[in-house]
C-alpha cells in the first residue's frame, strides 16, 4: 500500500488505512534510534527544504533530523533573512525551490490553507508542518503514535484535549486522526475558544474540566497561545489557570493510568504545572522522540515507499 | 438609423407585456411596441433584426458594480467594465464610490461621467459616498453630489458603523429624494473574518464572519429608516435573518428595498474548502439554509433586485493565501446566465419576475429613465437566448476572478442596444 497524494496537507484528507500505514511504517524507524548508527540510505540524493514562516524549535529540528536520518539533504529557510523579507510571495518562493529541484517542501505558515496554496502551485511534495489554525498533521500522527505505543490501541479510548481549540491546528489534526481510528474525543476549554459546530467532527464538547477528565485515558494539554489573546476571548490568564490549568489534583480525576501529552512549547504554570509536565504519567519527551520516527515514515512514504522499509 | 426588432418574445414588466411582437427604435428612443406593418418609419428603411426564438427585454440595469477607476485601473477601467457589461447584456450600471480617490465630491463624479461618456459604452450611473473618504464620520455634500449626477449614496465596502451618522445620512438624503444604499455589516462582529462562520470555517481554521454581523446592521438600519422616513436600499443580502427582517419591515411599510447577488443564491461556503480565493467575497458565501431563504425572498418579492456586485481583482492579488487575498468576484458577464440557469430554468422564478428584478425594479427604486420599453423612453434593449448553453471560460472584464469559471450556464445575451445603438452582437463589441 502507498499514500494516495503527493502531499500531506492534513489528516482530514487521509483515510484510516493511510494513517495506519504511516503509524506502522514509523515503528522500525523508531527502532533505528536505539542503534549506534541512526541513519539509513533510503532517501539519499533527495532534497528536503524546510520553509518556516513562523518560529519553531521542535517541528523544524524534528523534520531536519528525520530527513537526515534518511540520508536526504536538507536546507532551512526562515522568513527572516530570506527574500520573504523583500516581499516575495509564497508562490514565488515555492517556484524558486521547485526550480532548484527540491523533492520535498516542508512548510510552516501562520495562515490557514497556506500549504494548499503551495501544493497547488508546485510539483515537489508539500508537507504541512502547521498552517495557521488549520492542521498540523505530523503532530497529530506523532500524538496518535505515542498513544498507540503506550496503550496498544487508540480505539475506544477517551482522549481529552484541553485549551484553545479555536486556534489550534494540533486539535484539528488530533480530532481527525483519533476519530477515524475510533477514539472518543472530548474537547475542553473556555466557551469563547471552542469553535462553532466542532461537535460535527464527532468530538464532544465540555466546558468543565473536572467532568471532562472523568475516565480519561489520555489528556492532551494545548499551549494557551498568548499571542492570540489580544482578541479578548479570555478575561485573564489567571482565571484560565484556575478553570483549565492541569494540576496534580485534577489529574486524579482521570483514570489511574492516564497519560499526559503536550505539543509544546509549554507555558508552565498556566496550562500545566511542572509536577504534571515532568511527572510519571507525562509522555511529553517521548512525543518528541516519536515525532522524528513519524516524520521519517511520512517522508519515506511520500517518496513512493511501500509499507515496512526493512523488507 | 431606425431599428426594427421582429418576431421576438417581448417582455416589458412596466407595461405587463409578454408576447411575440415587434419593437421599433428611432434614433435613441423606443417608438412603438406592437404589430409594425402599419408603422411609418422615417423615410429610409429600418435595419431589421430577426429575434425569432429570442427574448427582447428592457436593457438590464446592474445597480451594484465596481469599475475601479480611478485608482485601480489594473483591475478594471470604465472602458473595460462597460464592455464587460455590454457582453453580459447590461445596458446601465451603478458604480460604487470606493475608488481611489473616493467618489465623495462633485469633481470626482464629473470625472466618472466624463470618462464614461468618452470611453464607456453603456450608461454609467455613479453612486456617491455617504461620508467623506468612506470614513463613516462626516457626511459628504450630498446635495452637490446629486447635482453632479449621482443616483444614490453608499459607503459600500464599509458599513456606516456610527448609528447617528447613518441617521443623519438617511434624514439628509431624503431632502434630495435619494436612496441610501447600505453595506450592512457590524465590523466588530466580523472580527477580521475571511469567510462565513460555520462548521466549514471551523474545519478550515479560517476566521468566520457570522450571519449576525449582517443581521444586526440590517435591523439597525431598518429601525433608522423607520425613524427618519429615509429610503434605505440594502445591498447584497446574504443571510436568512436579513431576508426575514426585510420582509417584516416591508409589511410594516418602512421604506426599504434590497438586492441579492447571484453567488448568494447559487453557492455555499462549502466551496471554500479548497481555499480557492475566487470564493472569497464579502458578504461571504453562506449556507444552504441561507440560499433557500434568499430564493424564497426573491419569490415573495422581499428581494427587489438582482445585482452582480462585480468586484474585479487581478490574478496577482487573488492567487495567494486566503487571508491575504482581497474580497470580491466579477459578475457582470454571469449576472444574466446565473439568473436564468438557477432561477428561471429551475422554475423558482418566472422569466417575467426575473426580468422585473433586473430592469423595472431598479428603475422604480432609483427613479431611472431606463428599464422599460414604453414608447418614448430611452432605447436600451437586451435580446437574450434563454436556451443557449455555454461553459464560462473567460471574461471581457480585465479581471477573471470568478468561482463560476468552468461552469456550464444557460441563457445569454445575444444583442445589447444602448441609446438606440447596437453595441454588442453575438458576443462581439461593435463600437470598437
Amino acid at each position: 500500500m502507498r499514500l494516495k497524494n503527493k502531499d500531506l496537507l492534513g489528516l482530514e484528507y487521509l483515510s484510516k488505512e493511510e494513517i495506519e500505514l504511516i503509524l506502522k511504517t514509523a515503528v522500525p524507524f523508531k527502532e533505528l534510534f536505539t542503534r549506534s548508527i541512526k541513519k539509513v540510505p533510503t532517501l539519499r540524493g533527495k532534497t528536503v527544504v524546510l520553509l518556516f514562516y513562523e518560529p519553531s524549535t521542535r517541528t523544524r529540528i524534528s523534520f531536519e533530523l528525520a530527513a537526515k536520518r534518511l540520508s536526504a539533504d536538507t536546507v532551512n529557510i526562515s522568513a527572516s533573512g530570506s527574500s520573504v523579507e523583500k516581499g516575495e510571495s509564497l508562490i514565488d518562493t515555492g517556484k524558486t525551490l521547485e526550480a532548484m529541484k527540491a523533492d520535498f517542501v516542508v512548510i510552516r505558515h501562520s495562515m490557514s490553507g497556506a500549504s494548499h496554496v503551495l501544493a497547488r502551485n508546485i510539483n515537489p511534495s508539500v508537507i504541512n508542518a502547521g498552517d495557521g489554525s488549520h492542521e498540523h498533521p505530523t503532530q497529530g500522527l506523532l500524538d496518535i503514535f505515542t498513544i498507540n505505543e503506550k496503550k496498544g490501541t487508540v480505539k475506544g479510548l477517551k482522549v481529552v484535549i484541553i485549551g484553545d481549540i479555536a486556534h489550534s491546528r494540533v486539535a484539528r489534526s488530533n480530532i481527525w486522526g483519533l476519530t477515524k481510528l475510533g477514539a472518543e474525543v472530548v474537547v475542553c476549554g473556555p466557551s469563547t475558544l471552542i469553535p462553532r459546530d466542532i461537535e460535527k467532527t464527532g468530538a464532544k464538547v465540555c466546558y468543565n474540566l473536572d467532568f471532562a477528565l472523568k475516565n480519561a485515558d489520555v489528556v492532551n494539554v494545548l499551549r494557551i497561545q498568548l499571542e492570540r489573546q489580544k482578541t479578548k476571548r479570555l478575561p485573564s490568564l489567571r482565571e484560565y489557570n484556575l478553570l483549565f490549568g492541569m494540576t496534580k489534583e485534577k489529574l486524579k480525576l482521570a483514570k489511574p493510568d492516564v497519560i499526559i501529552m503536550h505539543p509544546g512549547p509549554m507555558n508552565r504554570g498556566i496550562e500545566i504545572t511542572s509536577n504534571v509536565a515532568d511527572g510519571a504519567q507525562s509522555v511529553i519527551d517521548e512525543q518528541v522522540t516519536n515525532g522524528i520516527a513519524v516524520r521519517m515514515a511520512v517522508l519515506y512514504l511520500l517518496a513512493g515507499g511501500k509499507s515496512s522499509p526493512e523488507s | 438609423m431606425d431599428i426594427l426588432i421582429k418576431n421576438g418574445r417581448v417582455i416589458d414588466p412596466v407595461n405587463k407585456i409578454d408576447r411575440v411582437t415587434g419593437v421599433l427604435i428611432s434614433e435613441d428612443r423606443i417608438v412603438k411596441i406592437g404589430n409594425l406593418s402599419e408603422v411609418k418609419t422615417s423615410g429610409e428603411k429600418p435595419k431589421i433584426i430577426d429575434a425569432k426564438n429570442k427574448v427582447v427585454i428592457p436593457g438590464i440595469i446592474d445597480i451594484h458594480t465596481h469599475l475601479r477607476e480611478p485608482g485601480h485601473e489594473e483591475e478594471e477601467t470604465i472602458a473595460t467594465g462597460t464592455r464587460s457589461a455590454a457582453v453580459g447584456g447590461v445596458t446601465s450600471i451603478f458604480c460604487m464610490p470606493n475608488t481611489h480617490p473616493v467618489i465623495d465630491n462633485q469633481t470626482a463624479v464629473e470625472f466618472i461621467l466624463l470618462k464614461a461618456k468618452n470611453e464607456g459604452i453603456v450608461n454609467v450611473f455613479p453612486v456617491g459616498a455617504i461620508t467623506k473618504g468612506l470614513s463613516g464620520e462626516d457626511l459628504t455634500e450630498i446635495g452637490e453630489l446629486k447635482k453632479a449626477g449621482v443616483v444614490s449614496i453608499s459607503d459600500d465596502g464599509n458599513p456606516v458603523m456610527d448609528a447617528l451618522v447613518m441617521r443623519r445620512a438617511l434624514e439628509y438624503a431624503k431632502m434630495f429624494d435619494l436612496s441610501v444604499i447600505a453595506h450592512c455589516e457590524d465590523k466588530n462582529l466580523s472580527e477580521d473574518g475571511v469567510m462565513n462562520e460555520s462548521y466549514t470555517s471551523t474545519l478550515l481554521g479560517l476566521r468566520g464572519i457570522p450571519n449576525e454581523s449582517e443581521d444586526v446592521m440590517v435591523a439597525r438600519d431598518i429601525i433608522l429608516s423607520a425613524l427618519t422616513g429615509g429610503h434605505l436600499h440594502i445591498a447584497h443580502v446574504s443571510t436568512k435573518g436579513s431576508v426575514e427582517l426585510i420582509r417584516q419591515a416591508k409589511r410594516n411599510k418602512i421604506p426599504v428595498s434590497c438586492e441579492a447577488c447571484p453567488h448568494h443564491f447559487t453557492l455555499t461556503d462549502e466551496m471554500v474548502k479548497t481555499y480557492d480565493t475566487n470564493t472569497k467575497v464579502n458578504p461571504p458565501l453562506r449556507t444552504e439554509e441561507d440560499v433557500r431563504e434568499i430564493i424564497k425572498g426573491l419569490q415573495d418579492g422581499t428581494i427587489d433586485c438582482i445585482a452582480s456586485d462585480h468586484a474585479p481583482h487581478t490574478e496577482e492579488e487573488k492567487n495567494k493565501e486566503y487571508d491575504l487575498a482581497p474580497f470580491g468576484i466579477v459578475g457582470l458577464e454571469t449576472l444574466l446566465p446565473l439568473t436564468i440557469t438557477y432561477l428561471v430554468k429551475t422554475k423558482k422564478l418566472s422569466l417575467m419576475a426575473a426580468i422585473t428584478k433586473l430592469t423595472s425594479n431598479p428603475k422604480k427604486i432609483f427613479k431611472l429613465d431606463s428599464g422599460t420599453l414604453t414608447p418614448g423612453s430611452k432605447a436600451d434593449i437586451t435580446i437574450i437566448d434563454i436556451n443557449v448553453e455555454r461553459v464560462i471560460k473567460d471574461f471581457v472584464s480585465k479581471s477573471k476572478n470568478s468561482p463560476f469559471l468552468g461552469k456550464k450556464l444557460q441563457g445569454f445575451a445575444v444583442m445589447t442596444i444602448v441609446n438606440g445603438k447596437i453595441i454588442m452582437d453575438n458576443g462581439k463589441i461593435l463600437s470598437d
